[in-house]
């Protein structure tokens, strides 16, 4: 064993830097957040809970063109449509089984009128499985919800898209 | 009736001693999950009453709510006498402990050694918790734990005897008395760092938290207790680390003496310096805790045998002979 080595172990010196360092860190400001009272920052792009947003005047945006359906990896989304008296294509099923999706996004990249997105919500969890089926109600429901938030992510976002 | 009345002054003591010690190792095991979070800047535990103080009573709750389950391997007797043995033992140590020249439930003659045997018997405790759960992971948690503990157990002792050498009494009392003019942590500064290693590992404080290594053992020989018997446990443990701070403070930093002996100073009643000195020793545990990574088993054996024990033997002849040449061996 060299001297040098010897006189660090009588003496402790890496222990009482590890310790003079410990100390330090103490007063220094905390790194982590106080969840549930304060909220880390989302980005526009976040990809959280689903939800489908309407047109200002109260028409669902949704055609049911079924990109998303087929886009779906992990086929999570299921699409029923069928042509309503006016003409227009809508959906009579829009259903998401949110345990099965892996929140990629490409639902919400594949929307070719900006119909299915991904809002900023995630915490959304549920006491049992049911709940975790979501139906068009349900999603359209949120996209109401959100429509604020969505809507000034997209906008955010549109640049970079 | 006159024999009923001394009874129930003895039990007035008795709780007046414990209850402010079970609630001060709720508060410690607050202190001290509070400054490993911050040393690595983390928040700790901070919702449950102001900045958190009353989260160890929730927790507390939740054991008590617990079911505690018993293997149906397990030798139940001993099974459940383990955490009940520990946390008595803990407990009862701190009978000897002086919080001021008179404020001191038992003042015995011997109170070092009743304090030094108590604390050897922790390990029953964990042996027996060990042993008696009948399952790999607390059976290897508590021959570890029980070579460890008494590894260390040899260094305290010829540390205590450095001490008692510059003392020429075991009363507590005398002790703290002795370092009137200076305090022992001065002349035997390297002894008292010893001391401080050891009462980690007696304690099975990180780094020497091999009989609960959770990487290896599960959580060592508490793996199969749950609810309040764990909990007990717990209590025993952290009661321990306080008693080995409260020993580290008499026998090193002049127990109830206050600093230094001038007007101010010399109003606060000796309990408060105990408790700050307490504190004090016990904030440095916990910073160990944070910094050091643990040890590995041979390194840990190594450094009891061949480390510590050769080194305070050295010290105790040194100090022996020092006292000796100079005529100052204390005589009474």
């Amino acid at each position: 064993m060299k001297i040098s080595r010897f006189f660090k172990t009588i003496f402790m010196t890496d222990f009482v830097r590890g310790l003079i360092i410990a100390i330090k860190e103490l007063f220094k400001p905390k790194k982590t957040i106080n969840y549930p009272f304060e909220k880390g920052k989302i980005s526009p792009r976040f990809r959280g809970e689903h939800a489908l947003r309407r047109y200002p005047n109260g028409e669902e945006r949704c055609i049911a063109c079924k990109l998303c359906e087929a886009v779906c990896p992990a086929q999570a989304i299921t699409i029923e449509s069928a042509a309503r008296d006016d003409g227009s294509r809508k959906t009579t099923r829009y259903d998401i089984d949110m345990m099965k999706c892996i929140y990629c996004g490409l639902c919400e990249e594949s929307c070719p009128v900006d119909a299915i997105v991904q809002g900023p919500n995630f915490e959304f969890s549920t006491e049992t499985r049911e709940e975790l089926y979501y139906t068009k109600e349900k999603l359209l429901d949120n996209g109401d919800r959100w429509e604020n938030v969505l809507a000034a992510n997209i906008k955010a976002d549109n640049p970079y898209r | 009736m006159e024999y009923l009345n001394i009874v129930f002054q003895e039990i007035y003591k008795i709780l007046f001693l414990l209850v402010p010690v079970l609630v001060s190792v709720a508060m410690i095991v607050w202190l001290d999950r509070r400054i490993w979070a911050f040393v690595q800047k983390r928040q700790g535990p901070n919702v449950v009453g102001p900045f958190g103080l009353l989260q160890s009573l929730a927790d507390a709750l939740k054991y008590i709510f617990k079911e505690i389950i018993i293997p149906s391997s397990s030798n139940k007797v001993i099974f459940i006498l383990a955490p009940i043995v520990t946390m008595t033992l803990a407990l009862v140590a701190w009978a000897v402990i002086p919080f001021s020249a008179t404020q001191v439930l038992a003042d015995i003659n011997v109170g070092i050694l009743y304090l030094f045997a108590v604390s050897s018997l922790g390990v029953y405790g964990i042996i027996m918790g060990g042993w008696a759960s009948n399952s790999k992971y607390p059976f290897l948690g508590a021959i570890r734990s029980a070579a460890q503990m008494v590894s260390y157990e040899v260094s305290i002792g010829v540390i205590i005897i450095n001490v008692l050498l510059c003392v020429g009494s075991l009363n507590l009392n005398d002790i703290v008395e002795a370092q009137k003019n200076l305090w022992f942590v001065i002349p035997l500064f390297p002894m008292f760092v010893i001391f401080f290693i050891s009462a980690l590992a007696e304690t099975n404080r990180p780094p020497f938290d091999l009989p609960e290594a959770e990487a290896e053992l599960v959580a060592g020989y508490q793996t199969e207790y749950s609810g309040m018997m764990y909990a007990m446990f717990w209590l025993g443990e952290y009661a321990n680390i306080l008693l080995m701070c409260a020993m580290g403070a008499i026998l090193f930093l002049g127990g109830w003496m206050s600093p230094i002996e001038i007007y101010p100073f010399t109003l606060v009643p000796g309990a408060i310096w105990l408790i700050l000195k307490i504190l004090l020793l016990f904030v440095l545990f916990a910073l160990v805790k944070a910094i050091v990574p643990r040890y590995r088993y041979d390194q840990l054996m190594r450094l009891g045998w061949k480390v510590f024990l050769p080194l305070s033997l050295t010290w105790v002849v040194l100090t022996a002979s020092y006292l000796f040449y100079f005529n100052l061996l204390p005589t009474n």
